[in-house]
C-alpha cells in the first residue's frame, strides 16, 4: 500500500493502529500485566501522535543554533511545544505505570494469581462460604 | 501577597504531601495535614469572595503571559468548586478515622494523608487551571493519588478496585489527552480563553468534532456517566471510609465542572448543543443513571456500596441540568456538586461510625441499629432525605431548580422523571430506615461481633466524638443549604449566567 493511497495521512494510520492494538490488549486479556503493556502501548499512540503533530516538513530539530555556526537565513525547524507536552505525558505515564505494578504486586499477595478471571472465581467462592456461614 | 493566592492554593497541598512522608509520626501529619487543608479551605473562600462580584482573576504562572504561559483562572463558577472540594476535604480529613485500617497501615499512615492532599491539590488545580494540558497533568495528579488511597483499604477487594479504577481512569485521562491534541493541532494554542476565540473559524472541520467527542468521553468516564460507572461501586466500597468519604463528594464533581468548563467556555453552548447536539446523547444517558443507579442501590447488601450506587444516580441529575443548557438546569447541576457533596460525604462518615461501633456494614446484621446508635442512624435518614430531595435539605433545592428547568425547556416529561427517580430514591433509603428502626434488635448483639466488649443488646454506645463532630457539620450544612441558598443556589445561578454570557 503506497502512501498517496491512504489520503497521504499514514502515519496517522498507523498511530491509529497501534492505539488500537494497545485499546485491544487492554480489553482483551485477563493477565493485569498484560492489561498494563496494554495501557502503554496505548499511551505511547498518544505520545507519537504528538510529536508527528509537531513535525514540519523539511524542518530541522528545534536546537538553538550557535552564532559561530555561521547560519544567517532563517532555518525551518520543527515545533517544539508537542515534544515538550510529551515529557510531561511520558512522566505521567511511567508513574502510572510503577502504582499499576505496585497494585499487582499486592494483589499477587493477596490471591495467589495475578489472572483477572481466577481472581473473580475466588472471590465468587469466598461469597458463597460466607453467605452459607 | 494576594495576588499570589490563586497558586497558593494549589501549590501548597502539593508541597505539604511530601512534608508529611518527612514528618513521618503518625499523629503529628494527622493534625499538619488538617492544618493545610483548612488554610487552603480559607484561601478558597478569600478567592470566592473575590469574585462575587463576577471578577474573574487571571494568574500567570512564572510570570509568563498568557497564552504562552500558564495561565490560572479563578471566575466564580470555578472559585465555587474549589471553595465546595476545600471545605469537604478539610472536614472529613479533621474526621478521627479508627478501625478502618490493619496495623501496618496505621503504622504507615502518613502515606495516606499525603495521598490525600496530593489528591486535593490535583482537583484544585483542575479545578482552577484555564490551561488545557494543565488540566490534564492535575487530572492525572489527582487521579494517581486517588487509586494508592483506594488501594490502602483493609479489604484484599480494594486491590482489585484500584486497579480496575487505574485502567478506566487512564483511558479517560488519556481520552482526554488525545481531544486536547485535536485542538491543539487545529488552533495552535492550549489556553483555553485562547481556544474558545480560534475555534470559531475552525469550528466546521472534522478534526475540532472529533476533539469535541474524545473530551466529553474521556471527562465522563471520570465523572461516571451512565455506561461508564463501572468503576465506581467499587472503588467508593471498598476504599478506607475516610477517602470513599473525600472522594465521593468531590471527585467527581470536578470532573463534571471541567466538562461544563470545556463545554461552556472552550467549545461555546451553540457547538455544543446546536451543532454537536450533545444534549440528545446526555439527556437519555442522564435519566438512565438516575433510574438505574437508584434500583442498583436498592438491591445492595452493603451500605457503601448502596450509597456508591446512589452516586450514580445523582451524577444522573447533575448531568441532566447540564443538558438542559438552561440557566435554571445549569444552576441545579452546579448547586448539586455542593448538594450531594455534602450529603454524600456525610453519608460515608456515618457508615464509617457505624462500622467502627457494630464492626459490619450489612444491612441485614445492623437490625435496631437506631437504637444502639441513635444521632449517628439521625444523621443517616437526614442525609437520605437530601438524597430523596425532601423539602427543608439541599436536595431539595437541586430538584426544585431541574424540575424548573424542564418545564423552562418545554420537557415536562422529564420534569415528571425526575420526581419518579425521587421514589426510586425513598426506596434505598428506606431499607436503612427499616432496618435500623423497624426490625427487633434480637440479634443485634450477635450481629454486632465487632463491637468492643460485646456490649448487651439495645446499649446505647455511639462513636466518639472525633468521629461524630465531622459528620455532624456536613450534615447540619445539609439542612441549612436546604434552607438558606444565598450562598449554595444563588452562587450556582450567577455561575450559571456568567457561563451562559447572560447578566446575572
Amino acid at each position: 500500500m503506497s502512501a498517496p493511497a491512504m489520503g497521504g495521512h499514514w502515519v496517522t494510520w498507523m498511530i491509529v493502529l497501534v492505539l488500537l492494538i494497545g485499546l485491544y490488549t487492554l480489553i482483551a486479556h485477563d493477565n493485569l500485566i498484560k492489561k498494563i503493556m496494554g495501557l502503554n502501548i496505548f499511551q505511547s499512540a498518544v505520545v507519537l501522535l504528538y510529536v508527528s503533530m509537531g513535525t514540519v516538513t523539511g524542518g530541522t530539530p528545534p536546537v538553538l543554533l550557535e552564532p559561530t555556526a555561521g547560519v544567517t537565513e532563517p532555518v525551518l525547524y520543527s515545533n517544539p511545544v508537542p515534544h515538550v507536552l510529551m515529557l510531561t505525558a511520558i512522566v505521567v505515564g511511567v508513574a502510572i505505570t510503577a502504582l499499576a505494578l505496585a497494585i499487582v504486586v499486592r494483589i499477587q499477595g493477596a490471591y495467589g494469581t495475578i489472572e483477572e478471571d481466577e481472581i473473580g472465581a475466588i472471590e465468587m467462592r469466598h461469597d458463597e462460604a460466607q453467605s452459607r456461614a | 501577597m494576594s495576588e499570589h493566592l490563586p497558586i497558593l492554593q494549589v501549590v501548597l497541598p502539593l508541597l505539604a504531601a511530601p512534608l508529611c512522608v518527612l514528618l513521618r509520626q503518625g499523629g503529628l501529619v494527622r493534625w499538619f495535614a488538617s492544618a493545610v487543608a483548612w488554610v487552603t479551605f480559607a484561601i478558597a473562600v478569600v478567592l470566592l469572595r473575590a469574585t462575587l462580584g463576577g471578577a474573574e482573576l487571571s494568574y500567570a504562572i512564572g510570570d509568563w503571559a498568557p497564552p504562552i504561559g500558564i495561565e490560572y483562572r479563578v471566575n466564580l463558577p470555578s472559585a465555587f468548586v474549589a471553595a465546595v472540594v476545600a471545605a469537604i476535604a478539610a472536614v472529613v480529613l479533621t474526621f478521627d478515622s479508627r478501625g478502618s485500617a490493619t496495623r501496618l497501615a496505621m503504622r504507615r499512615r502518613y502515606l495516606f494523608y499525603a495521598a490525600y492532599l496530593l489528591c486535593l491539590a490535583g482537583l484544585l488545580g483542575m479545578a482552577i487551571s484555564g490551561d488545557a494540558f494543565n488540566v490534564f497533568v492535575f487530572l492525572e495528579i489527582s487521579s494517581l493519588a486517588t487509586y494508592s488511597l483506594v488501594s490502602i483499604g483493609k479489604e484484599r477487594r480494594a486491590l482489585m478496585s484500584a486497579f480496575s479504577y487505574l485502567i478506566m481512569g487512564t483511558l479517560g485521562g488519556t481520552f482526554f489527552l488525545l481531544g486536547v491534541g485535536m485542538l491543539y493541532v487545529q488552533t495552535g494554542t492550549l489556553n483555553m480563553a485562547d481556544l474558545a476565540q480560534r475555534l470559531d473559524a475552525v469550528s466546521g472541520t472534522r478534526t475540532v468534532s472529533l476533539g469535541f467527542a474524545l473530551i466529553v468521553i474521556g471527562l465522563s468516564i471520570k465523572l461516571a456517566v451512565f455506561p461508564l460507572h463501572q468503576w465506581l461501586p467499587n472503588a467508593y466500597t471498598y476504599a478506607p471510609p475516610k477517602a470513599a468519604a473525600f472522594l465521593a463528594g468531590t471527585a467527581t464533581k470536578v470532573s463534571y465542572w471541567v466538562l461544563v468548563r470545556f463545554v461552556f467556555l472552550v467549545f461555546g453552548a451553540s457547538y455544543a448543543f446546536d451543532q454537536m447536539r450533545l444534549d440528545l446523547l446526555l439527556m437519555p444517558l442522564s435519566l438512565l443513571a438516575m433510574f438505574v443507579g437508584a434500583l442498583a442501590a436498592a438491591y445492595q447488601r452493603d451500605l457503601r456500596r448502596l450509597l456508591a450506587y446512589s452516586s450514580i444516580s445523582q451524577v444522573g441529575y447533575m448531568t441532566l441540568g447540564f443538558s438542559f443548557a438552561n440557566r435554571e438546569g445549569l444552576t441545579a447541576g452546579l448547586v448539586h456538586m455542593l448538594n450531594h457533596g455534602l450529603a454524600k460525604s456525610a453519608l460515608f462518615l456515618a457508615v464509617a461510625c457505624i462500622a467502627y461501633r457494630a464492626g459490619t456494614t450489612d444491612i441485614s446484621a445492623l437490625r435496631g441499629i437506631g437504637r444502639r446508635m441513635p444521632f449517628t442512624s439521625l444523621a443517616f435518614v437526614i442525609g437520605g432525605m437530601s438524597l430523596v430531595g425532601v423539602p427543608g435539605t439541599a436536595g431539595f433545592i437541586t430538584k426544585w431548580h431541574l424540575v424548573l428547568a424542564a418545564f423552562d425547556r418545554g420537557l415536562p416529561a422529564v420534569g415528571f422523571a425526575v420526581l419518579l427517580s425521587s421514589l426510586l430514591a425513598v426506596a434505598y433509603v428506606w431499607r436503612l430506615v427499616e432496618t435500623a428502626y423497624f426490625s427487633s434488635g434480637d440479634d443485634g448483639g450477635r450481629a454486632g461481633g465487632g463491637s468492643p466488649g460485646g456490649e448487651p443488646r439495645a446499649a446505647v454506645l455511639e462513636a466518639p466524638l472525633g468521629m461524630l463532630l465531622p459528620m455532624t457539620v456536613l450534615m447540619a450544612a445539609t439542612v441549612v443549604f436546604g434552607l438558606w441558598t444565598r450562598y449554595s443556589a444563588g452562587i450556582a445561578g450567577d455561575a450559571a449566567a456568567f457561563l451562559l454570557g447572560v447578566a446575572p
